[in-house]
């Protein structure tokens, strides 16, 4: 053999590695489902988002209330599904952030962080309510040992209470603390949207408490909701999208302050 | 007032989510601790094992007894005081999600248990043939159990031992540099924290899982020479040090070169994290953990002609300073805020009123510290670990 056959011989031999490979990945399941979804508009899968409207907020913390109740989260343990934040920005510069009681009594006076504030000192303030994201791509789901927090077809993360071990990796991970150990079952313990109500066609607890409109609940999916239409055609935000979970819950009126 | 976990020992300052406390306490600091200690020993023992390190001939067999000792320990931490419900521990075996760092624990460390106890019992079965020959009652019926019913003897055999616990150490070295590596990648690919989150958290891990295996060897051979008023040998305990310097010497570049690094890039959470650094944790982290753990014993066993004393002083300060690693990883980790906008405090339960407090507490910290002596010496009835009566390296002399 001299070398230029070698070099052909090479040369059939790398095309005829390379040939079958790329064909294969005409017939892989997810390069197919993309052409099928590009042609025939497939819709998107079913998602339960989340809306917080910030400028509404007015810190009552009847929705922190009615969560812990319907959930059964003892009323006086310093942990909660969904809280609300304080912020207060004082015309020096200072930024005043607190959740006393996660705000289960809601806000009744003047004293962030326990200071008391003359009004005219005040720049701008604000509440933030929190909950759980619903993450497109959990990260306390990826890292539970034994598979017992998992996504619903729908996108609500859930704990298996009856498998959980116990171990906090997933309390860990979540970005947004929106995790912890319940104080009754010793178990990771979160806030499911009140799966077991969005399920039977009722609103979640604390949408249903709130008296503002700031919480707002449905389907990502499907374009007669409001949280689509609010998605969908004004700015919203989400909390740490560097952290690349990407949430379900869009906020209006978010602040760089807050994280 | 209903009692959350993890309200007992953190205290909150300035702005921390409400849902926030210092969920990995001391045991998840004691875990990575034990096992590392686990690695570094075997490291130790496979020096002798596979590159035929003849000084270190003294304490390979210890070494590797030792290993495993420390291996018995080391998931108790995690298993039984850390997890809440320690009764579903095995659930981990029944459906592992794969997708965890922590769910291949099991698997990973099985089998690196199974090398281990693989390679003791090539290296012993001729004492366990002999035991079992000349020892009567019921120890004379572990032996037994212990020969597997192997009763050859000859050359032959021997050849096949010896090639076989060659191949152990070699297959064992990967395998304890992966458990090791594993349990620093269970912390770096944290995102949530600052601290934790870095590509170099696997090989920091390793480094200083090794230091502190084989300063834990010195330390106990040293001891272990003392109890049995046996001759400590000079070499041996010469070549352990060196390897122990050189060890620190990595250890220290990577850890210093992770901080360099948080701070040069200063991503939005080096702020908050150098207040950790720089402020909550400086005494820890650059007089304890650097200066006492890791520069005065790297002067310690540089200075020439090292002393069995100054061995022992350089591998105990070693013991101290990969623990405070330990403890301002663990817990430094955790005491900012992920709203990087506070700060938690940790404090160790220390006398126990109720079962949590002891669990959580002191007091169970040091019982598994001293469960791996009690195992050694236990091991030590059917694996004796000092053979060696006198410090003379050529001969080929049986153990």
């Amino acid at each position: 053999m001299n070398r230029r056959d070698l070099l052909k011989a090479g040369l059939v031999a790398v095309a005829g590695m390379v040939i079958p490979l790329n064909a294969l990945e005409v017939f892989d399941d997810e390069a197919k489902a993309a052409v099928k979804a590009a042609i025939e508009m497939v819709p998107k899968k079913r998602r339960w988002a989340f809306v917080v409207d910030t400028r509404k907020c007015v810190g009552c913390g009847m929705c922190v209330k009615a969560c812990k109740m319907e959930n059964e989260v003892p009323f006086d343990a310093d942990v909660s599904r969904t809280w609300v934040e304080r912020y207060v920005v004082l015309k020096d510069g200072d930024v005043l952030i607190d959740s006393p009681k996660e705000a289960r009594y809601g806000y009744t006076k003047n004293d962030p962080m326990g200071r008391e504030i003359k009004e005219d000192e005040i720049a701008k303030g604000f509440f933030v309510p929190k909950l759980c994201n619903q993450c497109e791509k959990p990260s306390c789901v990826q890292v539970c040992p034994v598979g017992a927090t998992y996504k619903t077809e729908d996108g609500v993360v859930l704990v298996d209470r009856t498998w959980c071990i116990g171990c906090g990796y997933c309390i860990m991970n979540c970005p947004y603390q929106a995790r912890f150990f319940h104080p009754v079952y010793n178990t990771a313990e979160k806030c499911t949207f009140c799966y077991h109500r969005i399920t039977k066609g009722m609103k979640p607890a604390c949408v249903q408490a709130c008296a503002f409109g700031v919480r707002k609940i449905g389907m990502l999916n499907d374009p007669n909701s409001e949280v689509f239409q609010i998605v969908m055609n004004e700015r919203v935000m989400v909390l740490k999208p560097e952290t690349g979970n990407e949430p379900n819950v869009f906020y209006i009126g978010l602040d760089k302050i807050v994280r | 007032m209903t009692e959350v976990h993890g309200q007992l020992w953190t205290i909150k300052q300035l702005f921390t989510y409400p849902n926030e406390y210092i969920y990995w306490t001391v045991h998840i600091a004691l875990y990575p601790y034990i096992t590392g200690l686990v690695a570094g020993a075997f490291v130790l023992s496979s020096l002798y094992h596979l590159f035929g390190k003849k000084e270190l001939r003294p304490v390979s067999r210890f070494a590797l007894v030792f290993s495993f000792a420390l291996l018995l320990v080391a998931p108790m931490p995690l298993l039984f005081f850390h997890l809440l419900h320690p009764e579903r521990a095995f659930n981990v075996f029944f459906t592992p999600h794969y997708y965890s760092a922590i769910a291949a624990f099991g698997l990973v460390f099985s089998v690196y248990g199974l090398i281990v106890a693989s390679e003791i019992w090539f290296a012993y079965r001729p004492h366990f043939i002999a035991q079992s020959q000349s020892r009567k009652g019921i120890m004379g019926l572990i032996f037994k159990v212990l020969t597997l019913g192997s009763y050859d003897l000859d050359e032959r055999t021997a050849h096949i031992d010896e090639k076989a616990v060659k191949f152990l150490a070699a297959i064992g070295i990967p395998s304890a540099c992966f458990l090791h590596g594993y349990v620093g990648f269970i912390f770096g690919s944290v995102k949530t924290v600052a601290m934790w989150k870095s590509p170099l958290m696997p090989v920091i891990f390793l480094m200083s899982a090794i230091i502190s295996g084989v300063a834990l060897c010195i330390w106990t051979y040293i001891l272990g020479m003392k109890f049995f008023r046996r001759e400590i040998c000079t070499d041996t305990v010469r070549s352990m040090g060196r390897v122990l310097a050189w060890f620190i010497i990595l250890a220290l570049t990577l850890e210093m070169l992770d901080f360099v690094f948080h701070g040069y890039t200063a991503e939005e959470s080096w702020s908050i994290l150098s207040k950790i650094i720089f402020g909550k944790f400086k005494f820890k982290i650059f007089v304890l953990q650097w200066g006492l753990g890791m520069l005065l014993p790297i002067i310690l066993l540089f200075i020439p002609k090292l002393s069995t004393i100054r061995a022992f002083v350089a591998s105990t300060c070693v013991l101290i300073g990969v623990w405070m690693m330990r403890w301002d990883v663990v817990i430094g980790g955790q005491s900012m805020s992920k709203s990087l906008a506070g700060f938690m405090k940790y404090k160790m339960p220390i006398w126990p009123h109720t079962f949590e407090e002891f669990r959580e507490g002191l007091f169970s910290v040091i019982l598994l510290l001293i469960l791996p002596f009690i195992f050694l010496c236990i091991f030590n009835k059917f694996t004796p670990v000092f053979t060696e009566k006198k410090c003379n390296f050529d001969t080929e002399e049986a153990h």
